[in-house]
């Protein structure tokens, strides 16, 4: 073996080594969230946690139970305005339209998506907040129900258009109206890649800060604002980290990690939902 | 949907455009109490932390995407994907907390310091350690958009042809040669893509750069420094702004950053068409 190939072999294998470094690297700092997250907030975590009201400033003690029913309304109000025109939005794009419709209107649901969070977040402010001269939980929940849309659509679409053609073809033949075989059969047969788009899109907007801070009441500043019922537990988690007392960080820790568990868990379902559903149809 | 956004930040700023016009570029003064406004130090701060995050997170993601896709057995990369995917869930906020109470003590204790002894004579690591800034917010972010990074190159490297592997290492290139002279030029457009999607990302984050960055509204050279982002000021002053020029300065800014993304996301997209027509083409030939 001469030199030139051994400093190859050399080079190879350190090369490769580095890549794997990279990889226990980038995994490792997903226990490491979560490590630090279950040790700081699980100390603080309790029942009150969940039952309470936030305590005032000074005062130990106290929970985010505002904060996790104002997270629940936001949410609530998302999955109903923006799943509707998502999976509606994704029906016609799939089975209806033409191409330069579809292009255009995939287009700009990928822009939509590639959009900030924080400019939607203007936008829901300039639309709902500004006329009415008001902070709402309406508004929070377009904020995010308008980024739910595209999250939505997107993916919809994709597990439509997977469902196999000879399927159309045997309902028309059937004699089905085109509005009856997407209904009893095309949706029915996508329904699992459906149920995982909707859950990853809520998941993904359960987490959101940056559109809620000046919609649903944001209250940046340090005001006991935050008895607001519009509060909502990313906002809240903001607020308390950025806080100058010790309690406070107790809690956004604890928040933290009540928000975390809730999407790593909702993610982990869609998945399961998704890889059954792939083995069944693959059966 | 998106005409409409457009419409209405377009719209929403129609003040400061009157009033300051390109000078809102050009200024760096941001004072709401004497109601002047420049955009200069967001945008600056806004591309500076997003270039540290990239410097950082290109070549740690690109690494591990090409562990996972050439070396790992199936089973090993599958699970460590699923990970990287919950990682990717992980909302911005959290990523904040862990940013204030982890990463800038450390910062502030250990890196800045390392960093000015051993890099300290040039401008990028002078000036005090506080903890917060520039580079606090890029690590922030790099830690954010590698999983983006990692999954997209992943799913790209993996889709190159078997062929083009086993022909490389019958020609006697050891398997590193093989990856780095054939099979990551064969994805290259796919790998370009992942980065601008991680730009975009980084561009536009909110919370997390909000919490750490510092939140002081001047250009400096030093990364120690506190500064501010295009994001991060929305964020803070957008709900406590009183006068309807500080809000529709904010709403200017939200409109700069959309633009920004806007035309990144499609340089990417041409950026992309390019070269995969290129790869084809040297594919075939």
């Amino acid at each position: 073996m001469n030199s030139r190939l051994r400093w190859r072999k050399f080079v190879s294998g350190f090369m490769l080594t580095l890549t794997g470094v990279c990889a226990v690297v980038s995994v490792l700092a997903l226990f490491l969230i979560l490590g630090y997250l279950v040790v700081r907030g699980g100390a603080s975590i309790n029942w009150a946690f969940f039952t309470r009201l936030p305590a005032p400033v000074g005062e130990i003690g106290g929970g985010m139970a505002n904060a996790i029913v104002g997270s629940g309304k936001l949410l609530l109000l998302a999955t109903l305005f923006g799943v509707p025109i998502g999976f509606l939005g994704a029906i016609y794009l799939a089975e209806f339209s033409g191409h330069k419709m579809a292009f255009l209107v995939r287009y700009s649901a990928d822009l939509l998506n590639g959009v900030p969070s924080i400019v939607i977040g203007v936008f829901a402010y300039t639309v709902a907040v500004l006329p009415f001269k008001q902070f709402s939980t309406l508004a929070g929940g377009f904020a995010l129900g308008l980024m739910m849309i595209p999250i939505t659509l997107r993916s919809t679409e994709d597990f439509l258009r997977s469902v196999p053609n000879n399927l159309r073809e045997g309902a028309m033949a059937l004699g089905a109206s085109k509005w009856k075989m997407i209904a009893t059969v095309i949706v029915p047969a996508a329904y699992r890649g459906i149920l995982t788009a909707v859950l990853l899109a809520f998941a993904r907007v359960a987490g959101e800060t940056a559109p809620l801070i000046f919609t649903a009441l944001g209250n940046t500043f340090w005001s006991p604002g935050w008895t607001q019922p519009t509060s909502s537990l990313p906002v809240t988690i903001y607020n308390y980290a950025l806080s100058p007392y010790e309690d406070w960080h107790r809690q956004a820790w604890a928040g933290g990690l009540v928000l975390l568990v809730l999407i790593l868990l909702i993610n982990i379902i869609a998945r399961g939902i998704l890889a059954r559903g792939i083995s069944v149809s693959r059966s | 949907m998106t005409l409409l956004l457009v419409f209405e930040l377009w719209q929403g700023s129609v003040l400061p455009r009157h009033k300051f016009g390109l000078a809102f570029f050009r200024t760096s003064t941001w004072d709401p109490v004497e109601e002047q406004f420049g955009a200069i130090p967001f945008i600056y701060g806004t591309l500076v932390t997003a270039s540290v995050a990239l410097l950082i997170a290109v070549p740690l993601g690109i690494g591990a995407a090409i562990f996972l896709a050439e070396l790992a057995p199936p089973r090993i990369s599958d699970t460590l994907e699923f990970f990287i995917d919950l990682l990717a869930a992980v909302p911005s906020v959290i990523y904040g907390i862990l940013g204030v109470f982890i990463v800038v003590p450390l910062m502030r204790q250990y890196i800045d310091p390392a960093l000015k002894s051993v890099l300290g004579f040039l401008p990028l690591f002078q000036g005090p350690a506080y903890g917060v800034g520039f580079l606090t917010a890029g690590i922030v972010l790099a830690i954010m958009v590698i999983p983006f990074i990692i999954s997209v190159s992943r799913e790209v490297l993996l889709s190159v042809p078997r062929d083009q592997r086993e022909a490389a290492l019958a020609l006697g290139a050891t398997r590193w040669e093989s990856t780095w002279k054939v099979v990551v030029p064969f994805a290259r457009s796919g790998i370009l893509g992942s980065i601008f999607l991680a730009l975009a990302r980084a561009l536009g984050e909110t919370m997390a750069v909000a919490m750490v960055i510092g939140n002081d509204p001047k250009i400096s050279a030093s990364l120690f420094a506190p500064g501010y982002s295009i994001a991060a000021v929305i964020a803070n002053e957008l709900a406590e702004a009183t006068s309807e020029l500080h809000t529709q300065s904010l709403i200017e800014l939200g409109l700069v950053l959309f633009l920004l993304t806007f035309i990144l996301n499609g340089l990417a997209r041409v950026l992309i068409v390019v070269t995969s027509q290129r790869g084809a083409g040297s594919a075939t030939a």
